[in-house]
């Protein structure tokens, strides 16, 4: 049901039982005025506003100018689709993205590659074609035989464990089981939180002890993934900020430690990312794709007024593609990205 | 070009202070500089805009243009509207010693304010996932160590195992944060329901706790309330009530400072409903530059009172503005080091330590004393990231603590006297050094070279004056010089010197352990 709804209406139903009438920012900005340079200077607030960045604004702020001046844009009806197309194209060009796992750097490249030579060990040729992940939609992979792992990183309150929540009730709906591993056995109550989640939605949950060894929790995971035949096994991982070395090196054991006992994985590796970051998630996209290889983004909170306009920097400094969006705190609030209902959003405003 | 986004103000700073001549037409241009490198530090636009509008008035006003040195004068106007702008700035007398200097500073601190008759009650609030839980129990270690008892109440009832995690958190602070206040704990879990099924019930809570804290003779009461939407109204209307009816004596704003240009429209909601009191800015840790202080503090008026470094329970400090406009322009903390180092190194040994300084007599053993010392204080990165212009220039830079190791290492391969002097270490002596210590033969040139170096600097560090030193340090790190301090670790020793509390027993100590 809710599913695929898209993005706009959820958002506007969000926003609607919440008081807030959502009124087309741009689209009322452009009411009745000519295209100039004030109304072009408008857009770059918005995008700034946006947490678009000043990098980015500038490129999409030099398009449209330039395309003002030629003449080639013209009425100011036409300014949003121009901003749109703009801005998708951002959100889509950058860097093929092979195998879907994306790598910041040297070491993401050999964690990558020690990952397909387990498993071509295991017997199982990663990288021929009849054998790829099968892709069940644009938004995710899966293994082409169970389980699929996902393993969930970002930084600390992001939304990660909350994600994995309504990740595992997609899976539900599509009739997969599900297995959770609680990663996270250093913050109070984290255990816990995943578990009442887990109690919920009917999963069930691998833990180890509070205070061990993470990627020793993942290990169990993979090995009882296996053993119970689970469609989908998700790694819950610490909060943890990209400036924490050992932090961050541990969670790259925890991406090895998948990729040894089962082939390809993590099938996913999926940054968490707070829509109400500013500037500084390009670096974190950035430190977490050089550990732990990422596939795409969970982009979170966009109920609230952030725009999370930062994913287009990110997208272009690492092409990393946003997969997901994160839209309340319950189970239902998940929707696959939309570039175009995306770049909508970005417009709009609040009464 | 995307990954590339600017080190923000470093490189404006050194722009500026290349500059001879500032004319009417430059500063503008320079001050657009500003203008982005705010930007890319998450300072919301409509502050930003005011503050160059602002800027532009000063730099007419100090007639920067007429200065002997404008590049300087430019960004002390710019500096200084940062820290007017982040809280009120401690005056420093230009020839305060550095005690006297650090004292004024250390003194500026923010506090809980205490309620007679008790209890003193704190309510917080913020957006999900901000750092309220873990700040209730830094702020219970903060008072815990004042001697002030604390009841920390559970007022979420809504997120899942967040009673468990408050509950969690209390216990730890009661068991492991020094002091001897008692710090308990309020919850009624039996009402904690799924998402939106539990609106309203906070405020009884709140209400049953307070009774409770009064009839213990409890000293302070922290409400931990769930994290919300400023436009979500049926949540926000229960804070609302909690306020009404509990009447909080301070509400915190708690506020990532990773935020972006957001920060200014949830501060807001949450200020016209609340009347917030504080802020206080969480996950500074991070490598982010921290705009959106600068943007609540505007929005809200209300000061920032804590910040917070860490998911560990002692991992709180005080805001000092001057320190924090230093961060936000790239030109480091240098405050916040002496006061790490005031922990770690007592009176005595900093004033023998700067003695020797000013002599010249520093020797190898007193090196690796200073990077002990250092090492106690925590990871090297973390550290060297408060030192003006280093932060930047160590970006991309890994950073071992294994060096150390390395350094101690050949230290302990020299014999006595050449870790008095040095100068006497030839060919062969570093070859049995390296051999003795499992490492290149270069490894211990270049410790000796950044020991050399190190010497010199200190010497003349220690003939200046407190306020002479900051501003040493901020044009080295104007110029983008501080990047060559980086391998003299200790080219602060000078800083390192404390006035009375040696903190012997850290309270970190207690906590490092669980973390690996
Ligand atoms: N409004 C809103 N809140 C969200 C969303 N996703 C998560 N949250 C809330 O954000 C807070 C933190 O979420 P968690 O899932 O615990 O975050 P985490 O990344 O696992 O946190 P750590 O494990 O502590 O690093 C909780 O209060 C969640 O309910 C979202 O899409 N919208
Ligand atoms: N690195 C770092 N992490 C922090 C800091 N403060 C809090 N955290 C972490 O941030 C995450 C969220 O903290 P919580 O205290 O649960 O946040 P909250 O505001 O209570 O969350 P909700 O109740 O869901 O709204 C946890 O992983 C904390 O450990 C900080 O100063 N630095
Ligand atoms: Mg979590
Ligand atoms: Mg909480």
């Amino acid at each position: 049901m809710a599913f695929f709804k898209s993005i706009l209406s959820k958002l506007k139903q969000g926003l609607e039982a919440t008081r807030q009438t959502l009124t087309r920012g741009l689209r009322s900005l452009i009411l009745g005025r000519q295209l100039d340079d004030a109304l072009i200077d408008d857009v770059q607030r918005m995008l700034l506003e946006a947490d678009v960045g000043v990098e980015a604004t500038q490129r999409l702020i030099d398009r449209a100018r330039a395309d003002f001046k030629a003449g080639t844009l013209r009425r100011s009806e036409d300014l949003l689709a121009h901003l749109k197309a703009h801005i998708k194209e951002l959100l889509s060009s950058s860097a093929a993205v092979a195998g879907g796992a994306v790598g910041g750097g040297g070491a993401a490249a050999a964690v990558a590659a020690g990952a397909g030579g387990a498993s071509a060990g295991a017997g199982s040729p990663v990288g021929d074609a009849a054998s790829a992940p099968r892709i069940l939609s644009p938004e995710f992979r899966l293994a082409p035989a169970a389980p699929t792992v996902v393993l969930i990183t970002g930084t600390n309150g992001a939304g990660k464990t909350t994600s994995i929540a309504k990740l595992a009730h997609m899976f539900r709906r599509q009739n997969k089981t599900v297995l959770l591993a609680a990663c996270d056995t250093f913050r109070a109550g984290a255990v816990r939180q995943l578990e009442v989640w887990a109690e919920r939605l009917g999963v069930e949950v691998v833990k180890g002890q509070q205070g061990g060894d993470p990627a020793a929790v993942a290990f169990d995971a993979c090995k009882a993934a296996v053993a119970r035949g689970v469609d989908v096994l998700i790694l819950d991982t610490a909060g943890r900020l990209h400036t924490q070395d050992p932090l961050m090196r541990q969670l790259g054991k925890i991406y090895n430690v998948a990729g040894k006992l089962i082939p390809g994985a993590p099938h996913e590796a999926l940054l968490v990312l707070d829509a109400t970051t500013g500037q500084n998630a390009v670096r974190q996209a950035q430190e977490f794709a050089r550990f732990s290889p990422l596939s795409g983004l969970i982009l979170t909170k966009l109920d609230g007024t952030a725009k999370g306009g930062v994913v287009i920097a990110i997208r272009q400094a690492t092409s990393i593609p946003v997969k997901f969006i994160g839209t309340g705190e319950t189970p239902d609030d998940l929707q696959p990205f939309n570039a175009d209902e995306f770049a909508e959003a970005m417009f709009s405003e609040e009464a | 070009m995307f990954d590339r986004l600017s080190e923000g103000f470093s490189n404006v700073l050194r722009k500026l202070s290349g500059q001879s001549t500032i004319s009417e037409g430059n500063v503008r241009e320079a001050l657009e500089d500003v203008r982005k490198a705010l930007l890319e530090a998450d300072v919301s636009l409509d502050v930003v805009n005011e503050f160059i509008d602002g800027a532009l008035k000063d730099a007419h006003g100090r007639e920067v243009t007429k200065s002997l040195k404008p590049g300087q004068e430019m960004i002390g106007i710019v500096y200084d509207r940062l820290v007017a702008l982040l809280g009120d700035a401690p005056q420093i007398p230009e020839n305060a010693t550095q005690e006297e200097a650090a004292k004024i500073l250390m003194a500026d601190g923010p506090g809980i304010m205490t309620i007679s008759p008790g209890p003193t009650i704190v309510m917080m609030c913020g957006l999900q996932g901000s750092g309220k839980t873990t700040t209730c129990g830094k702020l219970a270690g903060w008072l815990k160590k004042r001697g002030r008892s604390v009841m920390l109440v559970a007022a979420d009832l809504q997120r899942p195992a967040a009673v468990e995690q408050l509950q969690t958190v209390a216990e730890q602070v009661q068991r492991d944060m020094p002091g001897g206040a008692q710090v308990l704990f309020y919850a009624e879990p039996e009402k904690t329901a799924e998402y939106g099924k539990a609106v309203g019930v906070a405020v009884g809570v709140c209400q049953r706790a307070v009774a409770a804290a009064r009839a213990k003779g409890i000293d302070t009461v922290i409400l931990d309330t769930a994290g919300r939407l400023h436009v979500n109204d049926s949540l926000m209307d229960e804070l609302q009530q909690v306020n009404r009816l509990v009447q909080p004596h301070q509400v915190f704003l708690v506020v990532d400072a990773m935020t972006g240009q957001d920060a200014v429209k949830s501060a807001k909601a949450f200020h016209q409903r609340l009347e917030v009191d504080g802020l206080i800015m969480t996950k500074f840790d991070s490598d982010t530059r921290g705009g959106a202080a600068l943007s609540v503090k505007h929005i809200t008026g209300a000061k920032i009172r804590f910040v917070g470094l860490g998911e560990k329970l002692d991992a709180l400090e005080e805001f000092h503005a001057p320190r924090f406009a230093g961060r936000i322009l790239g030109m480091g903390d240098v405050v916040s080091l002496v006061q790490k180092a005031r922990e770690q190194v007592s009176d005595e040994e900093a004033k023998a330590m700067e003695e020797k300084l000013a002599k010249g007599e520093m020797t190898m053993d007193d090196y690796l004393q200073q990077l002990k010392s250092l090492r106690k204080m925590g990871p090297l990165k973390q550290l060297l990231g408060l030192l003006p212009g280093i932060g930047a220039a160590l970006k991309d830079v890994h950073i071992d603590d294994a060096q150390l190791d390395r350094v101690e290492g050949m230290v302990n391969s020299m014999t006595p006297a050449e870790r008095k002097k040095p100068e006497v270490i030839d060919f062969k002596r570093r070859k049995r050094i390296s051999t003795g210590s499992g490492t290149k033969h270069e490894d211990v040139g270049n410790l000796i070279k950044g020991f050399t170096t190190v010497g010199q600097l200190s010497k003349q560090f220690a003939g200046m004056s407190a306020s002479d030193k900051v501003k040493a340090v901020k044009s080295l790190g104007a110029s983008g010089g501080a990047g060559s301090l980086a391998p003299g670790l200790s080219g602060m020793p000078g800083f390192m010197r404390g006035k009375g509390s040696s903190h012997s027993a850290s309270p970190k100590s207690a906590f490092k352990k669980k973390r690996k």
